[in-house]
């Protein structure tokens, strides 16, 4: 079987000033549809790097990288933003919402791009937020609700236009325990019961506990895969 | 349109900084109506749909030298001129030297050239059988209270009687009716005096005339005639400028303060501070949501449309202010014309103002939103990601 991401010799290297840095070496990497995949790895590692490159936030400096069949390394900024649109969905650590709008409208934001009406958008917005448990805070602003409610609205704005890949970044990093353990629980339900692949980068063994497999990454290199 | 709520709440994410600036941009705007509304009254005084009929004929040299009235019977001989009448300044004032009245000193003819003044058969006899009679002006009337009959005291900012003093007394026999709206604001605040009275009055004034009106037989014929009558003046000491009455009074208003000049500076002062200030409110407003325009372009969103997004927010802010602000001019105008008494009588502001304000609203908000728009579109999102 095909698998979802194919990641094929892979190295990227930033810039600065005069310096050049290599921050990924060369990544293989297969990941199966309907994967929930933990990155690990101490800081500087390369994890947040890698899951851009898969993302397409960024552009690897070398090899390729394959999304669902297509290659999206050689694709140029507008394809990419389009590819982006409706195939992947991005969950933060910091939430990052837009504070001015409600938690419903925050979750149409992708819908925007769509061709949907208004009343569609609405609907699949209000079926998003039912979805994270979050039906009765549509109309709130992110500033009147807690850590884990704003990230259960972030995910809820990954999935509204039901992307194939959802790409974590820290998503508990600003949690406490019990916000957490709700997010994860929830990031795992999305895996089992609707098929989403997941792509995750944490710090925390036990939020890696969620995910059926666990990459380390250290000095951008791969070292290890452990299957849970 | 689909975009227009989450451009609404960027704008609105500051609330006292963007009111502040829209608060500055209504007073950029609204003084902008004040003084567009004052650029078209001057610029439209005195004209009328009758005016390209007339020519206008005074000194070369300044509109205060005189021309002697022998001129007219010689005017009268050039082909194409069908009547020729005359008229001074008066320069009275009403009590209070602050009172200032358009009046002149005409020829009996001087109205048989102005169809747009109105004046009763009953009342122009009475004006001619009264050496001491006024017409006065509709508007002039109601600002002061008078009514036909009338004797009134004014002092001539200029010309003395025989005995130095610069008091006259008039009868007022009529009232002008203007049958011109466009011009209306002219003719209503106007007082015609007898030219003879005021010429065997005033030692100041011998035989001399301020300026001479023509009325031509053809309209297209109106740049020979004006020539011709130049010529009869020639290398005089009294040499002429024969120019239609639009020019005539746009040169007079001219020699007063050149009104267009004044009004373009003050609003180009006014605007360049605008743009620098919205500029700045666009910039910080962008500076500060770098994170958020790095989700939406994270999501999907083109730097295309994020661009046009900032530049529509930009855009709006202006059209906003600028809106409110001309529309708060719309009924200021009429109130500062009433409560000048007549001295001002501005023009509402047109459809001409309401196209320039709005381009104008444009092109500020296209400007002030050039540099933000650009650095957002520019934005990379894995550094405003990562806060670098």
């Amino acid at each position: 079987m095909t698998p979802l991401i194919e990641i094929r010799d892979v190295s990227k290297i930033y810039e600065r000033g005069r310096q050049k840095v290599e921050v990924l070496h060369h990544i293989d990497l297969d990941v199966a549809q309907g994967q929930f995949l933990a990155l690990m790895g101490p800081s500087g590692s390369g994890k947040t790097t890698l899951l851009n490159l898969i993302g397409g936030l960024d552009s690897p400096t070398g090899g390729s990288i394959t999304v669902g069949g297509q290659r999206i390394d050689n694709l140029g900024a507008g394809a990419l933003a389009k590819w982006r649109a409706s195939q992947v969905g991005f969950v933060f650590q910091f939430y990052n919402l837009m504070p001015m709008l409600s938690a419903q409208r925050n979750v149409e934001l992708p819908l925007l791009l769509t061709k949907l009406s208004g009343a569609e958008r609405r609907k699949r917005a209000a079926i998003a937020l039912d979805l994270v448990g979050l039906a009765d805070r549509a109309s709130h602003k992110p500033t009147e609700l807690s850590g884990g409610q704003q990230q259960r609205v972030s995910i809820a704005r990954a999935i509204v236009s039901d992307p194939t890949l959802l790409v974590c970044d820290e998503p508990t990093g600003d949690l406490d325990r019990q916000s957490a353990e709700d997010v994860l629980a929830l990031l795992r339900a999305l895996n089992r019961d609707h098929g989403k692949t997941i792509l995750m980068v944490t710090h925390d063994p036990k939020a890696a506990e969620y995910a059926n497999q666990t990459l380390h990454l250290d000095k951008g290199t791969l070292v290890e895969q452990v299957a849970a | 349109m689909k975009y227009l709520h989450l451009i609404w709440a960027s704008l609105f994410r500051r609330k006292t900084r963007t009111i502040l600036t829209l608060v500055s941009i209504v007073a950029a705007f609204l003084l902008f109506g004040l003084l567009d509304a004052v650029r078209t009254s001057f610029a439209e005084a005195g004209q009328s749909a009758n005016g390209a009929q007339r020519l206008q004929t005074g000194s070369r040299l300044s509109f205060i030298q005189t021309l002697p009235q022998s001129l007219q019977s010689r005017m009268e001989q050039v082909p194409g001129v069908k009547t020729v009448t005359y008229a001074n300044w008066f320069g009275g004032a009403y009590q209070d030297p602050h009172n200032q009245v358009f009046s002149f000193a005409v020829a009996p003819n001087y109205l048989d050239l102005y169809p747009e003044m109105s004046v009763s058969d009953a009342e122009r006899k009475a004006f001619a059988e009264t050496r001491t009679g006024v017409l006065v002006g509709e508007g002039l009337m109601q600002r002061f209270h008078w009514k036909v009959g009338d004797r009134i005291p004014m002092q001539s900012t200029i010309f003395p009687d025989r005995s130095g003093s610069k008091n006259w007394v008039f009868d007022i026999s009529g009232v002008i009716h203007s049958t011109d709206k466009k011009a209306a604001g002219f003719f209503d605040q106007m007082m015609l005096l007898h030219w003879t009275y005021f010429d065997d009055t005033t030692p100041y004034n011998r035989g001399q005339v301020g300026w001479y009106v023509t009325r031509v037989t053809d309209v297209n014929q109106a740049d020979r005639v004006a020539k011709a009558i130049d010529a009869l003046s020639a290398n005089s000491d009294h040499e002429t400028r024969t120019q239609t009455e639009q020019a005539a009074t746009a040169s007079w208003m001219k020699q007063l303060a050149d009104i267009g000049l004044i009004v373009t500076s003050i609003m180009g002062a006014v605007f360049f501070t605008l743009m620098l200030l919205s500029g700045n409110t666009m910039m910080q407003a962008v500076r500060e949501r770098t994170s958020e325009l790095a989700v939406l372009k994270t999501i999907g969103f083109s730097s295309t449309s994020v661009l046009a997004m900032v530049l529509a927010e930009s855009v709006l802010l202006l059209l906003l202010g600028g809106v409110i602000g001309i529309g708060l001019a719309e009924p200021l105008i009429p109130l500062i014309s009433h409560g000048s008494n007549g001295m001002l009588a501005l023009s509402p502001v047109g459809a001409s103002s309401w196209a320039l304000g709005l381009a104008l609203m444009l092109a500020i908000g296209v400007l002030v939103g050039a540099l933000p728009a650009w650095s957002a579109m520019r934005l990379n999102i894995v550094d405003a990601l990562a806060r670098r």
